[in-house]
Order: C-alpha cells, then structure tokens, then sequence
C-alpha cells in the first residue's frame, strides 16, 4: 500500500453544542503548525444543542484548501449521523468511532479503528465528570495523532492557544490526547494509507477567521461608530469590534473615541450608522440576509442623500430565512440595485481573510471619498471559518477623508459653498456635518427631491441634474475600488470570472482542467462593482467567459451582461448554491459542461503583452494582480500560499 | 461652545448668545394655514431665542409627515436631517455621537411615533438620548389624506375611513413604560404652556418626550374629537380631491389656565376638547402618579397637560459611553487608527 502524505481530507461528525471544536481546532491548528497547508470548515446546523454537526478538514501539500466532497478519513462521535458518516467514507479510507456507538459496519473496503471514549476518560480521575463529555473529544485528536502522524507538540501549542494558556485546561484537554495517542500505539493497527509529514508551507502565515479581520481591519481604519444586530454569521464580526477595540483603541485617560451600539433591529443598526456617517463618524454595520433585506430603505436613503458608511454583509443562503448556517453568494444582485428608484451602490468583495482585513480599512476611505454608502459582501464560509492567511498588513495609506469643509474652510469661501454643487466636476461633492459652528456651515439633509443646495424642491430639470450627477459620481467610483485580481496560464484560451470565497476552488479547477484537460485558462478575480477598466479588459479577450458563484441564479453573470451586453452571450453561468462551501470538482465540472472546443485559437483571442500583467514563464500558478490608474486604490495582492509564487510590481 | 455676551448699546433685541429672534427662523411654513404645527414651530424659535441657545449646538431630525417637515420651517442655521418615516430616533442616536455637545430636536407626528416608529421611538426613550422628542399628535395622517394615526380615539369617523374601531396608544404613557426621564404634554393651542414646556425640555439631559396635541385642521375634523379643529359642517368635499383648503384661524386660549384647572376648548365646528392642567402640587418626580394621573385623563377623556415626570439623575446615552471631551467627529487620524506597531502585536494575536 503506497503512503499518501499530506494531502486527504477528515471529517468529524458530532452532536451540535457537545464541545467538539475545540477538538477540531485544534487538529486544525495542529496540522498548520506542522507546516502543512490546511483548512477547516464548519458544517453545522441552525441550533445550539444536539443536532448532527459536521467539521471538515482538508490538509493539502500543494496548497489547494478548498473543502472537498471526498473524504478519506471520516470520525464518527454522534450515533444520530453514524450510518451516514460511514457511507461517506472513501474507498481505502479510515473510519474512527467511539465504540459505545453500536450500529454494524459493513465497509471491508476501508479501515475501521473503535476508540474507547468513554473508558479513555473515565481513567482519568482528574477529568470533573461534568468536563467528560467535551473532553472526550480530545480522545479522537490523539488517536488520530498518532494513526496519521500528527506532532503531539504541536497539538499542545494549538490548546495553549486556545485555553488562552490557562494552564488547567491546556493539561487536562492534552493529557486526554496523550493517553489516547498511547492507547492507539499499543491496540490500534494500522491499516490506511494516510499520513502527515512536517512540511515549511505555512511559514510566515497566519489562521483567522473573515470576521475578525474584518473587525480588525476596520479598527485601523478608524471606525468610531458600529451599530450591530445579532445575525448569524454576521454577529462575531461585531463581537470582534468589542472585543479588540479596547485593545486597539486604548488611551491613558481610558476614554473611548469609538461607540459600539447593539440596535433593537436591523432598521435602527443602519439608521443609527447613518445618522454617525452623516455626523462625520466612520460608521458601519455587519449583517446578513434578512438584515439587509430590512435595511433595504435607509440603503436608498443614504445612497441618494450621499451619506458615507460601511455595511458588512456575511452572506448566508437565503431567500427568507433560509440555512442561516450555510454559505452563499446569493446577495449580489439585491444589493447591487439595493433600494427602489435608480438606486446604484458600490460593492467590495474581499476574496480571502486578509482582504477582509484589508477591505476593513479601505472601505472607510472609499465611503467617505465617494460620500455614498459602500457594501463589503462576505459569506460564512470565509466569514466564520479558520482560513490561512498571509499576516495582515499595516494600512499603506494615510486615512482618506474626502471633500470636508470645517470652519477655517468655510471662512475663506465667505460661506460660499453648496452642498450637492458638483465644483470639480467628478460628481463629488462637498460636505460639512453637525458639531461644525459656521453660521454657514449647516444644510438640511432630506431624501426629497433637492437642490444643490439642498433645498426641497420637485423641480424635474432639478431632479434630472442631480440623479445625472450621482450617476457621474458612480462613474467616478471605478477610480477608488479595487481592481480585480489576475491569474494568468501561457497560451490560455477560455476566461474564468469569480469573486469572493470562491477562488481557492477555482484555482485549484484552473489546475486541474490543465493538468486533465488540456484546457488552460485565465481567471480573474473581481473585488468591485462597478467593474474597473481591468475587467473590462479581461472580458474583451475570449469569446468563452466562465462566470462561476455559488448561487442559483448566475448573478454575476447577469450583473456582466448587462454591463457587456455585446459580450453577453459569450458569458457561461456555473451557478451552483448548496449552501456548501465551493469545491473544485463543482467548479470543473461546471465548466466542463459548458465549454466548447474553440474553432480557432487564435483570433479575437490573440493579445499583446502589453495588455496582460506578468505573464508567467512557469506552467505553475501565478497570482499577478493588475494595475490600476493612479488614483485607484489598487492594493498589489502578493500569494498567500506558496501554490502561488507571488508576482509583485 | 461659549458665546460672546453682547456688546454694551446692543439692541435690547439681542439675546445673550448675540443672536436677534430672526437668527431663529426657518423658512415660510407650507403647512395648512392654521395647523397646529405652526404654531409649534413658533414657540421652538421663541423657546430658543430666549433661552440664548446658539443654533449651531442644535441638530434637528424628523421622519416623515406634515410634523416632520416642519424643522425646515425654524432654526435655519442648525443642520437637519429629515429622514425616513417612523426611522427619526436612530438617525438622531447615530448622529448625536458625532458631537457629544450637541442638543437634538425631533418632531415626529403621531403616525411617525405611534404607529410605523412605535419601536424605535421606545427605544430611543430607553435609551435616554439627549434629544428633545417633540410628538406633533393630531390622531390623523395628514399628507396622505386623511388616514386613522393609532392615536386616533375609538369610535372616531373619518370619512373614506369609517370608524376607528381600536384603543388609541397614549404616547405618554408608553413613554414613561419605556422609562423615559422627561415626559410632558400640551396643547398647540397653549402656546406660553408649549413654551415653557419647550425651555424645560431644552434644559433636560436625556430625551424629553413632549405629546403636543396639534389639531389636523384640514382632515381631523369630526366633532368632539381630541384632535380636531373641526372643520364647518358645510364642508362636504371629498377628502382626496381637495384643491382648496379653507383659511383657518389657529385657536389659541385667551386666558392662560392655572394650575389644576379643566377648562373646555371650543373647536372650528362647536365641538369641545378638554383640557386639564396638573394640580399645583403635582408631584412629576413621582412615576406611580406619573401614571395613575395619565390612567385617570383617559377614564376622563381629558387631555392631561403640563410636565408629568421628570427623572434628572439618569445619564444620557452619550455619557454612558465614556467618550473623549472632543467630539468624535473631530478626532484625527492619529486618534483613530492604532500605531503601526501594533499590527504586529495583532498578527501575534492570530495563531
């Protein structure tokens, strides 16, 4: 039996609320430790005790860490899922379960290893019997350490950090792993092909969840003012801000220069951000679905009363409640169009932790440069879960303010100025906000129809001047966003289109429909709407264009065509939403399905170097983003795995 | 922020803050000609004006409705954001974070409060914002033509509408179940009382909810309604094809009441409202009373009018937050964004 090292995937299934990611965690974090890329992904139901839960864990030498379908190695904890956990095992794999589950097992085909939870732990007589349960656990972490390989040492780092280095605990949960991992030595044999081996691949990374560094991020970007209502999985966002502000944010006279506020509902957390935005407060909200369906209105109002904020949208599979605890990208064509009338807002979509992290802090400045409200659209998967990360980067900008006008201002224009006057002609104009003591200086805010001055008016050549303005001002908003990022392959021949949480399953589909199908293509990652020159450039080069999300609809492919409608029928939705979070094999296969052999190789597909980026001499992946103009703020991503060699300009 | 004291031979029309009465005025009213709201708008300009009160440290903040367009009609030099219907209390909380030193002023109608803003209104009392919550209440939606407000009484007809078949919400009372610090009521119709309840409310740290009965003129207009100013019993037009609305003299009491005293109004038509002012020895830091005076208005159908509870102790939002003395809106980048070494401090945080 040949090794396979450092590249199968293991699900845990257990009950719900029975203290199990702890134990996942930390072979999570054991495994990351140990140098082996890696990623966890929780599968878990809407409820807080007793439902079947799943955790999945795909270790991979060649850095591809989207979740997988197959599972080599499968750990059974709850007799409520343990039929369908044995069938999910692969052929050649192993099977753990805790042997007070009786049920048959019919699968010659794979390796089946019983563990003694129970006994495990009760021959520990320093375990409480209330701590039992969830230290039983641990008992699967170090059997598993020891079938697979997997360094004790470093499963005591991942505890320590976890427990905080509360010492108790830490010994407790690790003494458990240790015993177990001895009891496997002297009564397990091995009979699976599946091992880890220490690798250097996660040197110099981090693991964070999209929630926290997304928190993270908007801290540096000097948020002053959240206003939250819980939602699943959008409330540790929140949480982190309470958490790591006082940290972050600390002052010696232990005064605040932040408020976090948790509203009595959706309506009031976006109105309350709203009325800090229009005050001059860095201001967010984080929601999810049905939040933003509520904070619809207030969308409009900001958008066409041009006040600056920041609204974080975790996406989770909808329509109407839908799986609150599953992934999706499902929100894209709401909030594009957010609000009734012409309403039109500007959308981030941050693709890994570290550009939730990044986007945390741009999307203040681009808020309050463009004065409208700016949707950051993140999902569960990338919201919730551990993901490797590179570490996060220091702002490499100063804060961006925008148009203001304060006193000192207003003093040297003799008062002379109007609120929605459009002086420099991009469509931005210029602000003052309450606390500002001009006798000039104040204006009425107003969702009617409005002046330059901000006067009530229903004058319609008023109207169309001011509705042309804000569209200019959209227009103008291509400058400030980020450009999208590009992965290039020699002699490509198809263009693949995706954005967000996606892209580890995208490149690893990239990857394989080269190495098993010949077909080698480009892919480029959007992070804006509305779309910059750079995706319009990538658009104009293939005439089949792959536009891959996980939602029902093809929204981004919609949202495209309308924007490239004479490139509309080149467009090919792969559109799948489970709730699951993307895989590769979904990814190639969707695409295999539509792809057809191109009749000439060449053609419109011929291009110059002066039109792609950094075109790569290797086969292998390059992540090279590209440039945008000047004024763009176009951040040079690097690779954050090593399956990427980085690219920088 | 401190203000000059006037200059020695300055006009004796000059408040302390250097302002004249018209540094206090909005623009013209297109409200109907004798709306209660007007008369409201008035005495928040006078109220302001004599309480020396630098427009600059007001915001105002309405939703929507013929009361929330009336901050554009008084105190031209503060900002103002009129913004979505029954969403006034959240705008306000976001916005008073801005500058700690700012005094907020809603006016909301009783549709906005009671009926689609009934939750956050509630929760911005609990909240205890440092705003002044005034309720232009006339028990009818106005802009719309004519519609029932939840705080229209039972029995009420309307036409197009029938009669109202439901108990109407008394926003005082659901102020002070929300625990509200400052909950007073009056009468358009009183404007020295509005006044002085208006001074009162300015002074008040924390929200102060004035119930400010504002007869409708144009469409509450049936007899013996708590809201009316009714009309004549000529007028026969349909509701929604009004063109021309006839001028109407505001009513105002000729005589101040006293203490105590229940007076009836006549309305427009005849019909009568009724008035009582709390007795002298009234005791509003007293919530028990607070509310078993409301509870024996209704059973009376008086309206209750003076200042029925007052709590001073009570912190306002802003100050439960522990901010900076400068206001937020004025800090600046080294402020608000951590020093660069503490990105790496953040990183060491992750695993």
């Amino acid at each position: 039996m040949d090794k396979v090292v450092n590249d199968f995937s293991i699900t845990v299934g257990t009950k719900n609320g029975s203290g199990s990611s702890t134990a996942n965690n930390t072979i999570l974090r054991a495994i990351f430790k140990m140098g082996i890329p890696v990623s966890g992904k929780n599968l878990f139901p809407s409820n807080i005790q007793g439902l079947p839960t799943w955790y999945t864990i795909r270790a991979n030498k060649d850095g591809y860490t989207a979740r997988r379908e197959e599972q080599e190695i499968v750990i059974a904890m709850n007799p409520d899922s343990f039929a369908r956990d044995l069938a999910s095992v692969a052929v050649g794999g192993a099977f753990f379960y805790s042997d007070d589950i009786k049920q048959p097992i019919t699968r010659p085909d794979i390796a089946v290893y019983p563990l003694p939870v129970k006994q495990i732990v009760r021959g520990d007589p320093s375990i409480p019997s209330d701590f039992r349960d969830l230290v039983g656990n641990m008992v699967y972490v170090g059997a598993l350490a020891q079938m697979i390989g997997m360094d004790l040492e470093k499963i005591h780092a991942a505890l320590s950090f976890h427990f905080k280095g509360k010492q108790r605990p830490i010994d407790m949960n690790f003494n458990t792993v240790k015993v177990s991992a001895e009891w496997a030595q002297a009564n397990l044999e091995k009979k699976d092909p599946f091992y880890l081996e220490p690798l250097n691949k996660t040197d110099g990374l981090i693991m964070a969840d999209g929630n926290t560094a997304a928190a993270i991020g908007s801290i540096f970007g000097g948020v002053q003012f959240a206003a939250w209502y819980p939602i699943t999985p959008a409330s540790s966002l929140a949480e982190a801000l309470n958490d790591y502000l006082p940290l972050l944010r600390k002052r010696e006279d232990g005064k605040h220069t932040y408020a976090v506020l948790q509203a009595e509902d959706e309506l009031a957390a976006i109105g309350m951000t709203i009325g800090a935005g229009w005050s001059g407060l860095r201001a967010m909200t984080s929601t999810s679905g049905p939040g933003l369906s509520l904070m619809t209105e207030f969308a409009g109002l900001a958008y066409y009363a041009e006040v600056p904020i920041v609204v974080w949208d975790v996406q989770r599979i909808g329509p109407s409640t839908g799986l609150p605890t599953r992934t999706s990208q499902g929100d894209l064509t709401f909030v594009n169009s957010m609000g009734h009338g012409d309403t039109q807002l500007v959308i981030l979509l941050p693709g890994d932790v570290d550009e939730c992290f990044e986007f945390g802090w741009r999307a203040f400045d681009i808020a309050e440069q463009l004065q409208t409200p700016v949707f950051v659209l993140s999902d569960l998967d990338m919201g919730m879960n551990q993901w490797m990360s590179k570490p996060f980067e220091y702002p490499n900008t100063p804060m961006q303010r925008g148009k203001l006008l304060w006193e000192k201002d207003l003093e040297e224009l003799k008062g002379n100025w109007g609120r929605y006057l459009d002086k420099d002609g991009d469509g931005i104009t210029y602000r003052t906000f309450p606390g500002n003591r001009h006798p000039m200086s104040s204006y009425f805010t107003r969702g009617t129809g409005h002046d330059e001055n901000a006067r009530y008016t229903e004058d319609s050549s008023v109207w169309l001047k001011n509705m042309d303005r804000l569209k200019k001002k959209y227009d103008t908003a291509r400058k400030y966003v980020p450009a999208p990022v590009l992965y290039t392959k020699p002699g490509a021949t198809v263009g693949i289109i995706g954005f967000g949480s996606t892209e580890e399953a995208i490149l690893e589909a990239v990857h394989q429909l080269e190495t098993e199908h010949g077909i080698q293509a480009d892919f480029l990652r959007v992070r804006a709407i509305p779309f910059t020159q750079e995706v319009t450039d990538f658009i104009d080069k293939y005439d089949q264009l792959f536009v891959v999300e996980m939602n029902r609809d093809g929204q981004l492919n919609q949202i495209l065509s309308v924007n490239y409608p004479e490139k509309a029928a080149d467009f090919k939705s792969v559109a799948f939403g489970d709730g699951m979070p993307a895989s590769a094999k979904w990814v190639r296969e969707g695409i295999l399905a539509k792809y057809t052999l191109p009749a000439k190789l060449n053609g419109k597909n011929g291009r110059t170097a002066s039109t792609v980026a950094a075109r790569p001499k290797s086969a292998n992946d390059v992540k090279a983003p590209l440039k945008g103009n000047e004024s763009s703020a176009l951040e040079t991503k690097t690779a954050k795995s090593l399956k990427k060699t980085p690219s920088k300009k | 922020m401190t203000q000059p004291l006037p200059m020695a031979g300055t006009p004796a029309n000059v408040n302390l803050a250097g302002l004249v009465k018209s540094d206090y005025r909005g623009n013209p009213s297109t409200l109907c000609q004798g709306c209660g709201h007007n008369s409201i708008s008035n005495q928040i300009i006078s109220a302001m004006y004599e309480l020396n009160i630098v427009p600059e440290n007001v915001v105002k903040f309405s939703g929507i409705g013929c009361s929330s367009k009336s901050p554009t009609y008084f105190l031209n030099r503060s900002f103002g954001f009129n913004s979505l219907h029954g969403r006034m209390p959240s705008i306000a909380t976001g916005a008073l974070f801005g500058d700690h030193t700012l005094k907020g002023i809603g006016v909301s109608g009783d549709g906005d409060t009671a009926s689609i803003g009934m939750g956050q209104f509630k929760h911005v009392v609990r909240r205890n914002l440092n705003m002044v919550y005034i309720v232009e209440n006339n028990g009818v939606y106005g802009l719309t033509k004519g519609q029932f407000s939840a705080t229209a009484e039972k029995g009420l007809s309307l036409k197009k509408q029938g009669a109202n078949q439901y108990m109407p919400v008394d926003i005082c009372m659901e102020a002070i179940a929300s625990n509200a610090t400052f909950v007073a009521r009056s009468f358009a119709g009183n404007p020295k009382q509005v006044k002085e309840l208006l001074k009162a409310a300015m002074a008040h740290k924390g929200i102060a909810v004035l119930d400010i009965i504002s007869p409708c003129v144009t469409f509450n207009n049936q007899e013996n309604a708590y809201h009316s100013y009714a009309w004549g019993k000529d007028h026969e037009e349909p509701l929604h094809d009004i063109s021309y609305i006839a001028p109407r003299n505001e009513i105002i009491l000729e005589e101040e009441m006293k203490e105590g005293e229940i007076r009836e109004v006549s309305m427009h038509d005849g019909s009568v409202i009724i008035l009582k002012v709390l007795e002298k020895d009234y005791n509003p830091t007293d919530r028990f009373e607070a509310i078993r005076v409301l509870a024996e208005a209704q059973a009376n159908n008086w309206l209750a009018t003076g200042l029925i509870y007052i709590e001073t102790n009570k912190p306002s939002l802003t100050e439960t937050y522990n901010l900076v003395e400068t206001p937020l809106n004025r800090l600046e980048e080294a402020d608000l964004r951590p020093a660069p070494n503490m990105i790496a401090k953040v990183n060491a945080l992750m695993f």
